[in-house]
């Protein structure tokens, strides 16, 4: 149990947040064919738009209503329905994904109502699909943005149906999950013989793949169709605590059950999950698996030497937060401190003494005598200042290659992740020396210098 | 009050563009007006930002919500001798409560907390659209607090909205004229004393140029902003001459500078051989004629015959490399014409070069160095820049980060020219880099592996034609 704490400054340091309409816009990158858009300034949306070339080293396709002053003091309605008229022209996506940002969040722009009069009055697009999500700068943050993206997705999109189609199985999935991780679950899944759908699937869209063409929106995701007849699954799966808004809404369209897994790093979760697979379809768990298990299993037997009473400083947003600190919590390790950006009904669980919702300032100030760092890349000057070993997770990951292609969740996943971790800790394990182990009062002083 | 600003700025003399368009078209400033859901680039914000991060001691704090530092810091490349304040970040990351009741206490509070916790010389306080909106009043913030802490606290007013990039870094300057040019003294002057201005020294670039000038005995006063001190730029007034570079974004320092201290100034560019010698003549040109012994003179051309044969030395190994090779030059201003010529030296031929950002004079060097039909681009849109690279038009496209998976996804070597990038390019030392990177670029052997098609296909293929 943890106390959560509010960093109470007024001045941020080095942040460790990012903000709400761009977490919102990732998720509309893992849908096919898809232009997100920010309703506000083009800066809010350059801005996005770098971080995340640097982050996969992909295009991004992401759009502004390029709000000026004039525009945005007057109301800015009209620049939502001219930029989708311009998108439809230029671009012509199957779906819009509209983020709104603090500057027109300020005005109060009535976006929703809007949208219903423009697409009366444009019948020629009635083939483009707009989904529209409220995500002020000012408030929450990147997995809330995310979050409620997927939920209005799921609210705009899915058709309300009571049939059931066998084998067919929804997956949610969160904003902490990689490319390489859709993946793995996606293998998981067809071993069973399920069908799986994924939303939002950046696997499609962000793995770097080289297209045959050249196109200006996402180059893959989950389709529209697929997202239509989502109502159909005979049960959804939910990954991550920020996907019960999602679960929730499509179990109220569609009466649907729905699981949720908190997390699919570690032994357990992955048995569950499997277990839930195996349940579904009545396949039994393939031999594969059981061979991954004994392997991890293994690793955890090999590794665990390097993780006791290990003292880890994590720096992340919630649900990525509770994957790390649960798994090295089972690995022996200890979570000395915790920051991340937001709420969330996770943190008093944590098995830590405080959780502070802060910047790498407040991480930077409590990871003075731990044993490794973990966060995004921007922790690399803390992690220099304080020379201790630093582990990147999260977005944005810049510094290094392959960030979509990190693979921590199923067993295999976990063994990666032990195996890279484990490492860290072992290349930087303290050397000893003669005054390693000296006696209380200095004792071991005084008799060198009477030999001497 | 920012719209008077803004106006002045827009109303540039020294601005050959400027002065040709009439007094309304003036008004409406340089940036074409956006168009919503075709836009692209940065905004006034990250233009200020871009303009004055490079000042290495001074804490700069944006206020506004999380989205404008929080997405966006340490992002540049911008190199520091020393202080490493400059990259640390910032923000008042105001919430829900700030915009009801108004978010000048809690900027207020923040800039004592940085004071106590990182003694900065001074504090940046940047203006976002949020806080513009709820009518935060932050120069009256700044004045408070300079006031009561006794130390220089600057409003850059330049949220978001007002405009694009190019119109945030003037503002940056308007801001750097009121409030810190001219306002400490310099322990000492020389008649060698000269201010950069506009070089923001990304990847180190002003260093592949300064060993020019410590040789000629030349002093930089300050550079604005690129590894500057506040204390440099505050004590700039005292140069004796000034280099503008990175074409007109800076102008207007430039101007009033010579306006208000009598600091003559001349447009250059250290990007290419000839440029750098033209720049390095000019500098001692003006320090001559305000004073500084003639002799310079002789000394300059010196090194410059130095440098320059030493340069085109290492350039000729190159050339029977290079010799034929396509480039695709897809960059603004001045670089569009300055890198030009360097590539043409080493035997490239120049397929194709944006004139996007570029000035009417841009374009008569572009025509000079290329011919009456140069091929001048003026607005591609990323899916014509694929078919010609996968048409193979070009062999290779030099271009800024926007673009860069246009190249790679086509295929195509690329190097990246703008400011994202990770090599200095500046100098003679920079131009032979250039030439290196661009020949490492093209002859890496991955591009031979990645164009031969998978074995099953190429037999596909076969069989079809059969």
């Amino acid at each position: 149990m943890a106390t959560v704490t509010v960093s109470r400054k007024a001045c941020t340091v080095n942040p460790l947040k990012m903000s709400q309409p761009i977490g919102g816009a990732l998720a509309f990158l893992g849908l096919a064919q898809c232009m997100p858009m920010l309703h506000g300034s083009q800066g809010c949306t350059a801005f996005g738009l770098v971080l995340f070339v640097r982050h996969f080293r992909e295009s991004i396709p992401l759009q502004t209503t390029a709000m000026n002053e004039v525009a945005t003091v007057l109301g800015g309605l009209d620049n939502i329905g001219n930029a989708i008229l311009n998108i439809h022209k230029r671009a012509n996506p199957r779906i819009i994904g509209i983020c709104s940002t603090g500057v027109t969040e300020t005005k109060g722009d009535d976006v929703d109502g809007y949208l219903k009069s423009f697409q009366a009055a444009h019948p020629e697009l009635s083939d483009l699909a707009v989904v529209y999500v409220s995500t002020p700068d000012f408030q929450d943050a990147f997995q809330d943005g995310w979050s409620k993206a997927v939920r209005n997705m799921v609210d705009t999109l899915v058709a309300p149906t009571a049939a059931r189609v066998a084998g067919q199985v929804n997956f949610l999935l969160g904003s902490h999950l990689t490319v390489a991780d859709i993946e793995e679950i996606r293998e998981m899944a067809e071993a069973f013989g399920l069908h799986a759908t994924f939303l939002p699937d950046i696997s499609g869209s962000l793995d770097g793949h080289i297209p045959d063409d050249f196109s200006p929106n996402t180059l893959g995701g989950t389709g529209l169709d697929e997202i239509r007849a989502m109502g159909e699954a005979e049960l959804t799966i939910a990954i991550g605590e920020q996907m019960r808004l999602a679960a929730e809404a499509l179990a109220r369209k569609t009466g649907q059950p729905y699981i949720l897994l908190e997390r699919l790093t570690g032994l357990e979760p992955n048995d569950q999950l499997l277990d839930c697979l195996a349940q579904l379809s009545g396949v039994p768990v393939p031999e594969k698996y059981r061979r991954q298990r004994s392997q991890l299993m293994d690793a955890m037997l090999d590794g665990h030497f390097h993780f006791g009473g290990k003292r880890i400083a994590i720096g992340a947003e919630p649900d990525l937060l509770w994957t790390l600190a649960t798994w090295l919590t089972e690995m022996g390790a200890v979570v000395e401190t915790a920051v991340t950006t937001t709420q969330s009904p996770l943190l008093e669980q944590m098995i830590c003494e405080e959780v502070v919702i802060g910047d790498l300032e407040d991480l930077e100030l409590r990871a003075a005598h731990c044993d490794l760092l973990i966060t995004h890349s921007h922790g690399r000057q803390a992690a220099e200042r304080l020379g201790i070993p630093f582990l990147r997770m999260g977005l944005p990951i810049f510094d290094r290659l392959g960030a979509a292609h990190r693979r921590t969740v199923g067993y295999r996943g976990t063994r990666d992740l032990l195996f890279e971790v484990g490492n860290l800790l072992m290349a930087n394990a303290h050397e000893h020396h003669p005054e390693s182990w000296p006696l209380p009062g200095g004792d071991h002083a005084r008799s060198q210098i009477a030999v001497g | 009050m920012l719209q008077n600003k803004i106006q002045e700025v827009f109303n540039e003399p020294g601005c050959a563009k400027n002065q040709t368009k009439s007094d309304k078209d003036r008004k409406k400033g340089c940036a074409k007006q956006l168009q919503p859901g075709a836009a692209a680039g940065g905004c006034a914000f990250d233009g200020a930002k871009i303009a004055l991060q490079p000042i290495t001691d001074v804490a700069h704090l944006v206020h506004g919500p999380i989205a404008c530092e929080g997405n966006s810091w340490d992002n540049r490349g911008a190199k520091s001798s020393g202080s490493r304040l400059y990259r640390t970040g910032f923000t008042t990351d105001i919430n829900e409560l700030d915009v009801v009741y108004g978010g000048e206490k809690h900027l207020f509070k923040s800039i004592k907390e940085i004071l106590d916790k990182y003694d900065p010389p001074a504090v940046f306080v940047y203006q976002t659209c949020v806080p513009a909106m709820i009518g935060d009043d932050i120069e009256a913030v700044c004045k408070a607090a300079s006031a009561k802490f006794g130390k220089p606290v600057i409003p850059i007013n330049a949220p978001g909205f007002v405009g694009a990039k190019n119109l945030g870094n003037k503002l940056a300057g308007e801001a750097l004229l009121d409030y810190v040019i001219g306002t400490e003294e310099p322990e000492s002057t020389t008649p060698y004393d000269i201010n950069i201005i506009g070089e923001y020294n990304l990847s180190g670039e002003l260093w592949q140029v300064k060993p020019l000038l410590d040789h000629l005995g030349i002093r930089i006063l300050a550079c604005i902003s690129g590894d500057a001190k506040y204390h440099e730029v505050a004590s700039s007034h005292r140069a004796r001459a000034a280099m503008m570079v990175c074409s007109k974004a800076m102008i207007n320092i430039a101007r009033k500078m010579e306006e208000r201290y009598q600091i003559p100034f001349f447009e250059g560019s250290f990007y290419g051989i000839s440029d750098t010698s033209e720049s390095l003549r000019e500098i001692s040109r003006l320090l001559v004629e305000r004073g500084a012994p003639a002799e310079l003179l002789e000394r300059t051309e010196a090194l410059i015959q130095r440098e320059e044969a030493r340069a085109w030395e290492r350039l000729a190994t190159y050339k029977p490399r290079l010799r034929g090779k396509r480039v695709l030059l897809i960059t603004g201003g001045v670089k569009s014409w300055s890198v030009v010529s360097a590539l043409q030296e080493v035997g490239m031929e120049v397929v194709g070069t944006s004139v996007k950002k570029s000035t009417a004079e841009d374009k008569e060097r572009i025509k000079e160095l290329m011919g009456e039909d140069a091929h001048m681009i003026d607005d591609m849109t990323p899916r014509e820049m694929y078919k010609m690279l996968s048409e193979a038009q070009a062999d290779i496209m030099l271009s800024g980060g926007r673009s860069q998976f246009v190249a790679l996804k086509a295929k195509v070597p690329w190097l990246d020219i703008n400011q994202e990038r990770h090599h200095a390019y500046a100098g003679y030392e920079g131009m032979v880099d250039l030439v290196r990177e661009i020949d490492k670029a093209l002859y890496n052997p991955i591009w031979s592996q990645l164009r031969k098609a998978a074995p099953w296909d190429a037999r596909e293929a076969a069989q079809w034609l059969r």
